[in-house]
């Protein structure tokens, strides 16, 4: 591909005192792909995806984010002005309604006047199929609601790329498809997207391609069908053999 | 078809107790407050010699202690914030300076601080006045009030920022890392974020500071200033009546600690969000 890549993570290291969480991971993401990661807790993909927005400093190695290397203060915010991030416990800001969530940082960062901030906003929970939740609280809301209303609070600042770190994994099973009909709508949009998480319909149905990290390294990549059905590695198929019942 | 309620009406159903409209109903110990004042009212009513005589001399007073308190009180929730984001910072110096301040203040009785701003700073001050021979540091006098309200200030914006500390602290992680990751600096994400909710959550022990700081108060007598317990020790000292002048002292110390309570209470009631 002539193309540069969006996200270019080149030898990432990086340390919890003595552990090692990342042990030299690099990865191209190309515009519009959708890279789904899985692997066992604790083996560092939700710590390498906290490096592409720089939640998490790493101790060696260079990222670059649409061209903007995440070495300077200034830098890093400009990465995360173009950057969503999606987290597991949604982490919506409990003081203020669903419309107040999606309008703060469009109007703190992207400087929107009141008006157009709103406007973006109520749009934006149209798409994610609440705008009757407007004006309520995040705690009157329900788990795959509170997701939805983060998954356009980080819409709102029109991302070029957008980050999910296990979207679905602290919501009632009868929530899940809610949240991941909107990411699969954004896939389908053309949205780039790095997806930690080991929802397998979602991943055959949406990705490029599939990760299976272990103990701070990648082990494995494929298309998501490949990956899932017929995995090179022995530890790749002993991971799935827990994970697919 | 019936409409559904909506999330938020639903929760108002389910907290409502029956018959009881949450805003009716007065907190009873307002009546406590009434009572106090009703006890003062009578007594200068039936008994005007002394209590009369002692409320008149002793009411410019409570006007002092009110000034002293409420003007202290503000400084100390700015110095309280910047204390507290100070205990917070990744920075050592910034960290280092703070927490120094906190334990050292901690250390020293109030008293003791009050009395060093009006009488041992003065001589600091003039002595660098005369090394430096700047003839406005070596003629410095200290001002009684201004120097009450810096002791209290300093010694309770220690406590305070320690009390901002732990409430900033409470708030979890995830609202500083969302707020971040949506391009926001990290003050942007602590004023429109993290404060914001560290308050509400705060208020309580911010307003049990501030009825303290009402009674501390009463310690500025020692360094000239002319609150309420001064003006009550000049009446007993010109009267030799301590017994009513120190029942009137003390009642008007309770009109004003009792108030505050009940109005902390309601500011509490008004602002308390579920999470």
């Amino acid at each position: 591909m002539a193309e540069e890549p969006i996200i270019q993570i080149k030898n990432v290291h990086k340390r919890f005192g003595a552990v090692e969480a990342l042990r030299g991971v690099s990865l191209d993401v190309y515009r519009g792909e959708v890279v789904v990661i899985i692997g066992p807790s604790g083996s560092g993909k939700s710590t390498l995806l906290r490096c592409i927005n720089r939640l998490e400093e790493y101790d060696e190695g260079q990222i670059i984010v649409d061209g903007i290397p995440l070495d300077s203060a200034q830098n890093i915010n400009a990465v995360r002005r173009e950057v969503g991030m999606v987290f597991q416990s949604f982490n919506l800001f409990m003081h203020m309604t669903a419309l107040e969530n999606l309008i703060l940082a469009q109007q703190v960062v992207r400087k929107r006047s009141r008006a157009e901030a709103q406007e973006i906003a109520y749009n934006l929970l149209v798409k994610v199929g609440i705008p009757e939740k407007a004006n309520a609280y995040p705690i009157q809301l329900s788990g795959g609601q509170q997701q939805r209303v983060a998954i356009a609070r980080a819409l709102a600042m029109n991302p070029k790329i957008m980050l999910f770190d296990e979207p679905t994994s602290a919501l009632d099973p009868e929530m899940i498809k809610e949240v991941l009909d909107v990411m699969l709508n954004l896939a389908q949009e053309g949205m780039t997207m790095v997806v930690v998480s080991h929802e397998m319909g979602f991943a055959r149905a949406a990705a490029n391609r599939a990760l299976l990290m272990d103990g701070g390294l990648i082990i494995e990549e494929a298309a998501p069908d490949v990956l899932f059905t017929n995995p090179k590695h022995e530890r790749t198929r002993e991971f799935l053999s827990k994970v697919l019942h | 078809m019936d409409k559904q309620p909506s999330g938020s009406e639903q929760i108002k159903e389910l907290v409502k107790i029956p018959g009881v409209e949450p805003s009716a109903r007065l907190d009873p110990w307002w009546w406590l407050v009434v009572l106090v004042i009703a006890s003062v009212a009578l007594l200068v009513l039936l008994i005007p010699d002394p209590y009369r005589r002692i409320y008149t001399f002793v009411l410019d007073g409570v006007y002092v202690t009110i000034g002293v308190t409420i003007v202290a009180f503000l400084f100390i929730l700015i110095v309280g914030m910047i204390g507290g984001l100070g205990r917070l910072s990744k920075n050592k110096l910034i960290y280092g300076f703070f927490t120094l301040y906190v334990e050292i203040i901690r250390g020293i009785p109030i008293l003791v601080q009050l009395i060093w701003w009006y009488y041992a700073f003065p001589v600091v001050i003039q002595g660098i006045g005369r090394a430096l021979n700047i003839q406005a540091l070596i003629g410095y006098q200290a001002n009684a009030v201004a120097m009450a309200i810096l002791g209290l200030v300093v010694c309770y914006g220690a406590y305070m920022s320690e009390i901002y500390r732990a409430g900033i602290q409470s708030i979890p992680k995830g609202q500083m890392e969302a707020a971040r990751s949506l391009g926001m600096t990290y003050f942007q994400a602590m004023r429109y974020v993290i404060l914001p909710q560290a308050i509400r959550i705060i208020l309580p022990p911010v307003g049990n500071e501030f009825i303290a700081l009402l009674k501390d108060s009463s310690l500025v007598s020692a360094v000239a200033v002319a609150d309420l317990t001064r003006r009550g020790r000049e009446f007993m000292a010109a009267t030799f009546q301590p017994l009513p002048t120190w029942i009137m002292v003390a009642l008007l110390y309770l009109i004003m600690t009792l108030f505050s309570a009940r109005i902390v209470g309601w500011i509490e009631k008004k602002t308390k969000f579920e999470r």
